[in-house]
């Protein structure tokens, strides 16, 4: 069948059943953009690609199937960069197809020309340029297939524009083969074996669980292995809900900002069970003192991460689900009554608490308490980053697994809100709320357009402390105090804002405002945000200094 | 640390250079050396890296490259049985009564003369490091003008193939 390149594309997206894409439109790709016209496939328009991406990527994390998102050539797919990093780093499946000059044009600073294969290199698990109309229809099968499999991450496609016109023969393969990419999904059951045998003898056994659990649906298996052996699990933050809360072995969430509980069983434990998870510094703290008593089991799908930051005992490469059955096949039942009651006793002592300093003063902490409760805990919640994402991660009580989007390893500000839109596209039917601050919520609130335009019903809760209040906490405990450039002085009157866009806005400053706050906006339909006025000297304790141990626990304890 | 020889078999496409020696810059690996050729598969160049690096390092740097789509192949030479050359040219002042020596040295290292010009000659010669090291020791004797070479390649001794063919 002869197709053109743009009806190519168009037809790879419906034999890949993605339902909705995500994008910007520009001159490079006019002709994509009208197919997308004629056939009617679903698009939400975003105002800034960023946007756009970051709504795939929030798409992608709470459905579990890539993202697809399109943006026109230079300026439209640099705009593309990092959100590409952010999925990347936090191995999320994006389909990325963004326009380019004609090919002849390519390589003479043609009018809105960037190299974007090459400025994404180094952020992309794989990226293409298509040259040839015939090499179409196997790129995008190639793209959606390693997008989708083995440790997921994002895939972009640059297509000029002369190609879209261009008319070739259509056949879209039903199977690939790529000799350079096997991913082992199978663990060697040699080490599973051995790593049995640490796990059996074992009497201070830690699981630590981070967001390949999620990935690969594992969270069932996570919690037979934690049951079946008695163990204790933390979870990092991208692996948040994977375990739920209120399970009586869940310590919360380890390292710079993590539980006394979780810490400090990392640091006596004697087998530390490592699944999905990469050793990352927010977690290790100093990393030579990390887990100083303890054998390492490191079960990854990724052999790159292994030894990476870390020298594992017991390395095991494989899908994390899979490798998972295959223990708990052989695994009936641990010995850790005594480290049990330790934990026990830790998690009774320490809990995460903060000081109510001054009748009415209003507390972050207490205001995503009362979104917790209020919602039940029955929301998928993102995130920007800094306080409020560390608050968040700390009080909410996840119970299931995809309920928390955030950006764990980019660390990206200006995500939370369009994350929210694409996970609320992705379940139309759910309280999406994305938690934010005033700071980052600044990053992209121009996606309040978009919200207002497909009526996306988002609940925003901006933790309004008038300062980039991480940055701010830094600067009180580390740099003298020395406020540099973190008053957020100039902001709009939020409840304004969205009411100019012809969303709704609602603010609380004092702790009685709060729950009828919430409870009218979780009940209006519709994008709705929430300016909450919080103590603006608020830290987020406890807290490991950067680069030393875990145990160095500052605050969070009186 | 020390020298490893890396033997990469990448896909013959766009960028696949760039892909293999931007993965060791910006992971912070320096290449010490490059060369880039044909196999006897259509498609398929094999690339011989030289890093400097510690075995956990060179085993980080293998495994990241693995992930590369395009990256066929790695095999790492250096404690195995295998040859390892490369191809120098050197540019020597040569005025006519120094020629007569640079005869003789070139005919010790078993190089040859390529090309003479008045006042100066370029020799190429093929050898391991060390014959290299000693044969640009002498020529300093008579003014080395410029030099360019080819990096290293290498191969398994034996019956032993860095990978059996695609069939």
């Amino acid at each position: 069948m002869k197709l053109t390149g743009a009806e190519m594309v168009l037809s790879c997206l419906e034999a890949e059943k993605v339902d909705v894409v995500f994008g910007f439109p520009g001159g490079s790709v006019l002709t994509l953009y009208d197919e997308i016209y004629k056939k009617g496939l679903r698009h939400i328009l975003s105002r800034h690609e960023q946007g756009a991406i970051h709504a795939a990527d929030g798409y992608a994390r709470a459905s579990g199937k890539p993202g697809v998102v399109i943006a026109t050539s230079g300026p439209g797919a640099t705009n593309l960069v990092t959100g590409i990093a952010t999925a990347y780093m936090d191995s999320i499946p994006l389909v990325v197809i963004t326009g380019q000059v004609a090919r002849p044009f390519i390589g003479t600073d043609a009018f809105q020309e960037a190299d974007i294969t090459g400025i994404t290199l180094p952020i992309t698990k794989h990226n293409y340029l298509v040259k040839e109309i015939e090499e179409l229809p196997g790129i995008f099968k190639e793209a959606f297939f390693i997008a989708s499999t083995g440790r997921q991450g994002p895939v972009l496609i640059d297509l000029p524009k002369d190609l879209q016109v261009e008319e070739g023969e259509f056949r879209y393969p039903h199977q690939i083969e790529i000799y350079g990419y096997r991913p082992t999904y199978e663990g060697h059951a040699g080490q599973i074996s051995k790593a049995l045998a640490l796990i059996k003898k074992a009497r201070k056994p830690l699981i630590y669980a981070g967001g390949g659990v999620i990935t690969s649906g594992a969270h069932q298996e996570l919690m037979e292995l934690s049951q079946t052996g008695t163990i204790p699990v933390t979870t990092t933050l991208t692996g948040m809900g994977s375990i739920p809360y209120d399970y009586e072995l869940f310590l919360g969430m380890p390292g710079m900002h993590g539980t006394y509980a979780a810490n400090h069983a990392i640091n006596e434990s004697d087998l530390l069970i490592t699944i999905g998870a990469r050793f990352d510094d927010r977690v290790t703290g100093k990393i030579e003192h990390f887990a100083p008593h303890a054998r390492i089991i490191h079960i990854d799908i990724d052999p790159a991460e292994i030894g990476k930051n870390i020298v594992a005992d017991i390395p095991i490469v494989g899908d994390v689900r899979m490798v998972l059955k295959e223990i708990l096949k052989r695994f009936k039942s641990g010995e850790t009554e005594d480290w049990c009651k330790k934990i026990q006793e830790w998690k009774a002592a320490h809990p995460l608490r903060y000081k109510q300093t001054e009748p009415g003063c209003l507390k972050p902490q207490f205001v995503i308490e009362e979104l917790d409760r209020l919602s039940d805990g029955d929301a998928i919640v993102t995130t920007d980053v800094g306080q409020h994402q560390m608050w968040t991660a700390q009080y909410f009580r996840f119970k299931q697994p995809r309920t928390l989007i955030t950006s764990g390893g980019l660390g990206t500000m200006g995500y939370g809100f369009p994350a929210a839109i694409g996970a609320q596209v992705a379940f139309p039917g759910q309280l999406v709320i994305c938690i934010a601050g005033d700071g980052s919520f600044q990053m992209n609130s121009q996606e309040l357009a978009t919200a207002v335009h497909y009526q996306i019903p988002v609940k925003v809760a901006i933790i309004n402390n008038k300062y980039l209040g991480m940055v701010r906490q830094w600067q009180k405990m580390f740099y003298g105090g020395r406020y540099s450039q973190t008053s957020m002085d100039g902001s709009p009157d939020f409840v304004r804002l969205a009411e100019a866009y012809g969303a709704k806005g609602y603010r609380a400053t004092t702790v009685e405002e709060v729950g009828p706050v919430i409870e009218k906006a979780f009940n209006t339909p519709g994008p709705v945000l929430m300016d909450f006025h919080v103590d603006p000297e608020e830290n987020v304790l406890p807290m490991v200094a950067p680069n030393t141990s875990i145990v160095e626990m500052i605050g969070g304890d009186e | 640390m020390g020298k490893r020889i890396l033997a990469i078999l990448v896909e013959d496409r766009p960028g696949v250079l760039t892909r293999v020696s931007g993965l060791f810059s910006r992971r912070g690996y320096n290449i010490q050396n490059i060369a880039v050729g044909r196999t006897m598969e259509p498609g398929v160049s094999r690339m011989t890296v030289t890093v400097e690096a510690d075995p956990i390092t060179v085993e980080q740097i293998v495994k990241q490259l693995n992930k590369q789509i395009n990256v066929l192949k790695i095999s790492d030479l250096t404690d195995e049985p295998s040859v390892a050359r490369e191809l120098l040219l050197v540019k020597v002042k040569a005025d006519p009564v120094k020629r007569s020596d640079i005869q003789q040295m070139v005919n010790t290292f078993r190089a040859r003369i390529i090309d003479v010009s008045p006042d100066s000659m370029i020799v190429e010669v093929t050898g391991d490091d060390e014959k290299l090291k000693a044969f640009l020791l002498m020529m300093q004797e008579f003014g080395i003008k410029e030099i360019a070479s080819t990096g290293k390649v290498a191969l398994y001794r034996g019956n032993k193939l860095t990978r059996e063919t695609r069939c």
